[in-house]
């Protein structure tokens, strides 16, 4: 009953559903266009005028565009729990959690629907990075690598973001929280300065970032010319196995959201 | 999972539900106390008592939501605890809140329970059409079901916890804050899935007429212990000529329906009654 493909299909299962519900309502997903756009369009082109931050011989701009994607899909997905404390509040997960689905199923099967949720805010930075003349990698195999980086990103920071949903119960809670956590982990991370260029204990606190290794491939693949301080095989390593021990956590996590 | 199977374990155990000493505390209130139950299959048992008494985590002990403190429970023939997921295939579960996916269509939202119940690929969509017709629901089939009204949705609940065809349906107070033509159409369904399915049927009510309509046998709690339990007619006539169910009730819940349940009670009944009235 539970092989591998008896797991496939119930978290494939659920992921239909979640994409689903996506497509019919997919305001939610544009209106995160609007930051990144701003953060590109403002915050990078004054701070190209700086000069002051290595970035190798990339631009500044060019050197950010993969850290606001990274951003990006981190806060999209920080606040993906919000929906499973909805589910749990109307009574959805009661009915999920009796099926003979394993749980580890269902938390995998969300994870999935937030990947393809990441896609779109890959397309919105591209389009933007297009707009402004970035220099970009546009061979299929590197896009190929940002949008496989974009999903396993999601699925990271969105399987997070469910536990954190499952051990404070409440929307409140959770928005506060989820708040409280976006920029550390966005300011702790080389998103927008390089690890060298931080002081000791932030890059300390960098290094055990996933984010830092989300950005550290998506520089690599993602601009003509971006170089990394990992090596692809590195930083995929680390996303996966992070990704793994949080679909473990939130699958024990899970039950307890109705205790 | 099939029907003969369930005949087989019938004439194996012959119990539907049972529970030895059954008891959850939350720290150092007690919720349930050791309940003692043994319920038949093929019945339909309601489990009565005030807010508060201790019924939905009767429920949800029993449906493998919660583990209890102490005292054990088979279920289906599988102990909730060892066996769970062997439980889970054998019930079928219509929380008190609203458990159908608004966002989705009727047939979207059976599609995912028959894959979650691991139906085959095959029989998914006869089960499904099935389903929707038994409930009445084939016509609305591809509408959100935000677009239902409150007793189309409980159908359409109904119609998901029937279609892996369980031993044993668990039902949450099923009539809460319907309009009395759709409470009626509600029992019929469930008076249907006992007769022709065989299903046995264990629900939690406040609902009077609906004891008296449904139920073979009802247990009262009353402060998480088993006050009583026995048909309707019986525990009537224990207490006198002209007695009613409420009667009953109020005897053996100690006089105090307005007791227990508080605040987080009363907003979760309130808010399912909003959604689905």
């Amino acid at each position: 009953m539970n092989s591998p493909m008896d797991f496939l299909a119930k978290s494939l299962a659920i992921a239909e559903m979640e994409l689903r519900k996506l497509f019919r309502d997919p305001m939610e997903v544009f209106s995160r266009a609007v930051q990144p756009v701003l953060w590109l369009a403002v915050f990078g082109q004054v701070f190209s005028q700086v000069r002051g931050i290595p970035t190798g011989n990339i631009s500044y701009l060019a050197f950010m565009t993969p850290g606001i994607l990274a951003q990006s899909v981190l806060f999209t997905a920080i606040f993906y729990g919000i929906a499973v404390i909805w589910e749990r509040d109307l009574g959805v997960i009661h009915k999920l959690l009796v099926s003979p689905s394993p749980r580890s199923a269902l938390v995998f099967g969300k994870a999935i629907a937030a990947g393809f949720r990441g896609l779109v805010q890959a397309a919105i930075i591209y389009l933007i990075a297009f707009a402004m003349h970035i220099p970009i990698r546009s061979n299929p195999s590197a896009v190929f690598g940002v949008l496989t980086s974009v999903m396993l990103g999601s699925a990271v920071f969105s399987t997070f973001s469910l536990i954190i949903a499952c051990i404070v119960k409440t929307r409140e809670r959770f928005m506060g929280i989820g708040q409280v956590l976006t920029m550390p982990l966005f300011f702790a991370s080389n998103a927008i300065y390089p690890l060298s260029l931080m002081p000791e204990w932030l890059r300390a606190v960098a290094r055990v970032n996933p984010l830092t290794y989300l950005v550290d491939a998506l520089r690599m693949l993602m601009i003509e010319g971006g170089q990394g301080a990992h090596s692809l095989v590195v930083n995929f390593t680390v996303l996966g196995v992070v990704f793994v021990l949080f679909v473990a956590v939130a699958a024990r996590l899970y039950p307890t959201l109705i205790e | 999972m099939t029907d003969s199977g369930n005949d087989a374990q019938h004439a194996a155990d012959g119990r539907a539900i049972e529970t030895v000493q059954l008891t959850r505390r939350f720290g150092e209130f007690t919720a349930v106390d050791r309940v003692n139950l043994a319920v038949p299959y093929g019945g339909i048992i309601g489990l009565l008592g005030p807010n508060g008494a201790g019924k939905s985590t009767v429920i949800k002990m029993l449906t493998t939501l919660l583990k209890p403190s102490d005292g054990t429970a088979r279920v289906a023939g599988f102990d909730i605890v060892q066996a769970p997921a062997e439980v889970r295939k054998r019930i079928g579960y219509v929380p008190q809140l609203l458990s159908a996916d608004g966002a989705l269509t009727g047939l979207e939202n059976l599609t995912l329970s028959a894959k979650l119940y691991g139906i085959p690929r095959a029989e998914r969509k006869p089960r499904v059409a099935e389903a929707l017709r038994y409930m009445g629901l084939t016509d609305s089939a591809h509408q959100l079901v935000k677009k239902y009204s409150g007793g189309m949705i409980r159908r359409l609940e109904l119609a998901q916890a029937m279609l892996h065809r369980p031993a044993i349906l668990f039902l949450d107070e099923p009539t809460i804050g319907l309009d009395p033509v759709a409470c009626l159409s509600v029992w019929d369904r469930l008076r249907a899935l006992n007769r022709e399915h065989g299903m046995t049927i264990l629900m939690t009510t406040h609902v009077m007429d609906e004891v008296d309509e449904l139920c073979d046998v009802v247990a009262i709690l009353h402060q998480g212990a088993l006050a009583a339990s026995g048909s309707p007619a019986q525990l009537k006539a224990a207490l006198g000529e002209a007695a009613t169910m409420t009667d009953v009730f109020a005897h053996f819940s100690g006089g105090s329906i307005e007791a227990g349940g508080g605040y987080r009670d009363a907003r979760q009944t309130r808010m399912t009654a909003r959604r689905l009235g």
